[in-house]
């Protein structure tokens, strides 16, 4: 009876439970929304790294990742994508020739990074063909070399589908090559800082104008069927190829990986603030409430009911109206976060600002089931801790004198 | 001296709050028998609240002993004083007390439930008692859908429940109109007689005073007159 007695209590003064009720469920609403949010916002800038930039494991030589030029290369580079197709949680392997170059139009010039790339290879580990914005992924034929630039350096070079550009770039003998390529296809991803000095080009093209050998490759990219393969993977990479560099994305990036932590870190110290805030008003409007209580609860001591039993109720009361607001509060978030996360939020006005700094404007919120839990968890914990000093306050009273209070 | 179900030894209480200590019980003795119907009276400020706050163990003397049953409740520690008025004393109040979120039957179950009585017990043992107060048709009524009579009516049905060897009542005709305080001293005296169980009053109500068997007249302090008839 007093857990329901507890229940009943909570909505003597309803106008009063349901301030706090609602503060708890704007704030927890507040919280949960936030973390999915840039939750969202940081898988899709980890996923769109890995389907569009850097895949989940490259091979290189350790001196490629100091100095980026084509003298750096893996022999035998058909044979190693052969191997590796052949490792489990393997999907898809690549191998690229990479290399600093600077391009020219005819209104400027630009140092960029050039890809060179088996078109159709490239398509089974990144989704840059997806990107293409204007012409096509290297489908149409010309009498120039095809080339793909960002809309980025695009833009920078005044170049359109079918401008000329040059490309040089160091032949394998040390002089200096230029090719003439076509502007076949301008692509955009999400990530201006990626987009601006790669370029890609056909290896054949690439191999024809530095005189690179065709059996050599700069760079392996190697996508899994899964992200948490991507340890044991990397390892059984590093044992069969113990004189290249076998880096996993985090090792590549690892500014995504801090971006996560940095994400969880500000998660909780937000949920920690909303936390403490909640307790605050929890522990204001149960003072309230047992303070115009006191005769009743006097009464209740009066007549035999113990210590125990009268903190009982009152933590219970908390927690009961604490509860309330979380579930009311994860209903709201759940439902918000799923249909957003289905479609989408646009934040198309300051898409430039989140496209410079990698993140894509249109944001699918995404929350995992053991933050609502963890959350729930929480907000219970809060409340116990809430009770604490109402319930003690309560227990304090001297029921002789507390009969005797006015209502 | 006869001890009888509630006998008091010698007790003083002093309130040392104030700037000027309050004497509010100047050495009071007394017993008081099985089934009695006894009213404390006295002017404002006599020391019956005080005398009967010490009877029931909500409030501890600064010297002197309270037995009941041959228990000396003054020397027992907290916990088991709660312990010992949940079992042994009943108590109604001038401002009846219910728990306005719980019904005439939950009230009065409550008390039991507190004693761990089975679920199914509580509920025939509060109907029972409030049919002997005369609600049976208010079963379900929560406090506020009550009238005055009707609420102190539940308040001695809840005194009653839990079966105690006497009753304390501060004022509870206090609040009441000539109608139901008349309605509920004769279910008090009813009570009294059917179960034995020993009232004690504190009140000023001469229409209560009319009825007790006993009554024990406190003036600063100390038993003035304590005369049955």
């Amino acid at each position: 009876m007093i857990w329901s007695v507890a229940w009943r209590n909570i909505w003597r003064n309803k106008l009063r439970s349901l301030v706090v009720i609602l503060a708890v469920t704007l704030g927890l609403f507040g919280t949960l929304f936030m973390i999915a949010l840039s939750n969202g916002m940081v898988e899709q800038k980890i996923d769109a790294s890995i389907s569009n930039e850097i895949s989940h494991i490259q091979i290189h030589t350790p001196e490629f990742m100091q100095d980026q030029s084509l003298a750096f290369s893996m022999d035998s580079t058909r044979a190693m994508e052969d191997e590796i197709s052949s490792i489990p949680g393997v999907k898809a392997v690549t191998s690229r020739i990479k290399a600093m170059a600077m391009a020219s139009s005819a209104a400027t010039g630009a140092g960029i990074m050039v890809n060179a790339i088996d078109p159709e290879k490239e398509k089974a580990v990144t989704k840059i063909y997806k990107s293409i914005i204007e012409g096509d992924y290297f489908e149409s034929s010309g009498k120039s070399a095809p080339i793909l630039i960002s809309k980025k350096l695009a833009t920078k070079l005044k170049a359109k589908i079918g401008s000329r550009i040059v490309i040089t770039i160091q032949h394998t003998s040390g002089e200096l090559a230029y090719g003439l390529f076509r502007v076949s296809g301008i692509y955009k991803t999400a990530n201006t800082v990626y987009d601006e000095p790669n370029i890609f080009v056909k290896k054949a093209d690439l191999i024809a104008l530095t005189g690179f050998d065709p059996s050599k490759s700069s760079e392996i990219a190697i996508l899994l069927n899964n992200v948490e393969q991507t340890d044991p993977v990397t390892k059984s990479l590093r044992a069969k190829y113990a004189a290249l560099s076998v880096l996993p994305w985090k090792e590549l990036e690892p500014i995504l990986l801090a971006l996560g932590s940095m994400i969880d870190q500000m998660s909780y110290f937000l949920l920690i603030v909303i936390l403490v805030a909640m307790a605050f008003g929890i522990i204001n409007t149960m003072m309230m409430a047992v303070l115009e209580r006191t005769r009743e609860l006097g009464m209740l001591m009066a007549v035999g009911m113990n210590k125990r039993k009268v903190f009982l109720m009152i933590m219970l009361e908390t927690i009961f109206l604490a509860l309330v607001g979380t579930f009311v509060g994860i209903i709201i978030s759940a439902v918000t976060i799923h249909f957003s996360g289905l479609y989408g939020l646009n934040f198309a006005a300051w898409a430039e600002g989140y496209e410079s700094w990698g993140f894509s404007a249109l944001v699918y919120p995404k929350l995992y089931l053991y933050f609502y839990v963890e959350m729930t968890v929480l907000v219970i914990i809060t409340a116990i801790i809430s009770s604490i000093y109402p319930a003690r306050k309560a227990l304090r009273f001297n029921p002789a004198a507390a009969i005797r209070e006015d209502a | 001296m006869v001890m009888g179900v509630i006998s008091t030894k010698a007790l003083h209480k002093v309130y040392s709050e104030t700037r000027i200590p309050v004497r509010a019980l100047n050495g009071i003795s007394l017993s008081i028998e099985e089934a009695e119907f006894t009213a404390i009276v006295g002017p404002s400020g006599s020391g019956k609240t005080t005398l009967l706050n010490m009877l029931g163990g909500l409030d501890a003397p600064s010297s002197g002993e309270v037995h009941i049953n041959g228990t000396n409740i003054t020397s027992l520690p907290s916990r088991r004083l709660i312990d010992f008025r949940l079992h042994n004393i009943g108590f109604v109040f001038q401002s009846f007390n219910l728990i306005p979120v719980l019904t005439a039957r939950e009230n009065v179950e409550f008390i039991l439930q507190l004693q761990g009585v089975s679920k199914n017990e509580r509920q025939k043992r509060a109907i029972e008692l409030l049919e002997a107060v005369g609600l049976p048709d208010k079963i379900d009524n929560r406090p506020g859908d009550l009238s005055g009579g009707q609420q102190q009516r539940v308040s001695v049905a809840r005194a009653l429940a839990s079966k105690p060897r006497f009753i304390l009542a501060d004022e509870p005709t206090a609040n009441l109109d000539s109608k139901s305080t008349a309605e509920l001293l004769d279910i008090m005296m009813k009570m009294n007689e059917q179960y034995k169980t020993t009232f004690i009053f504190s009140t000023h109500d001469q229409r209560v005073m009319d009825r007790a068997r006993r009554i024990i007249t406190i003036e600063d302090g100390k038993v003035a007159r304590d005369e049955t008839r």
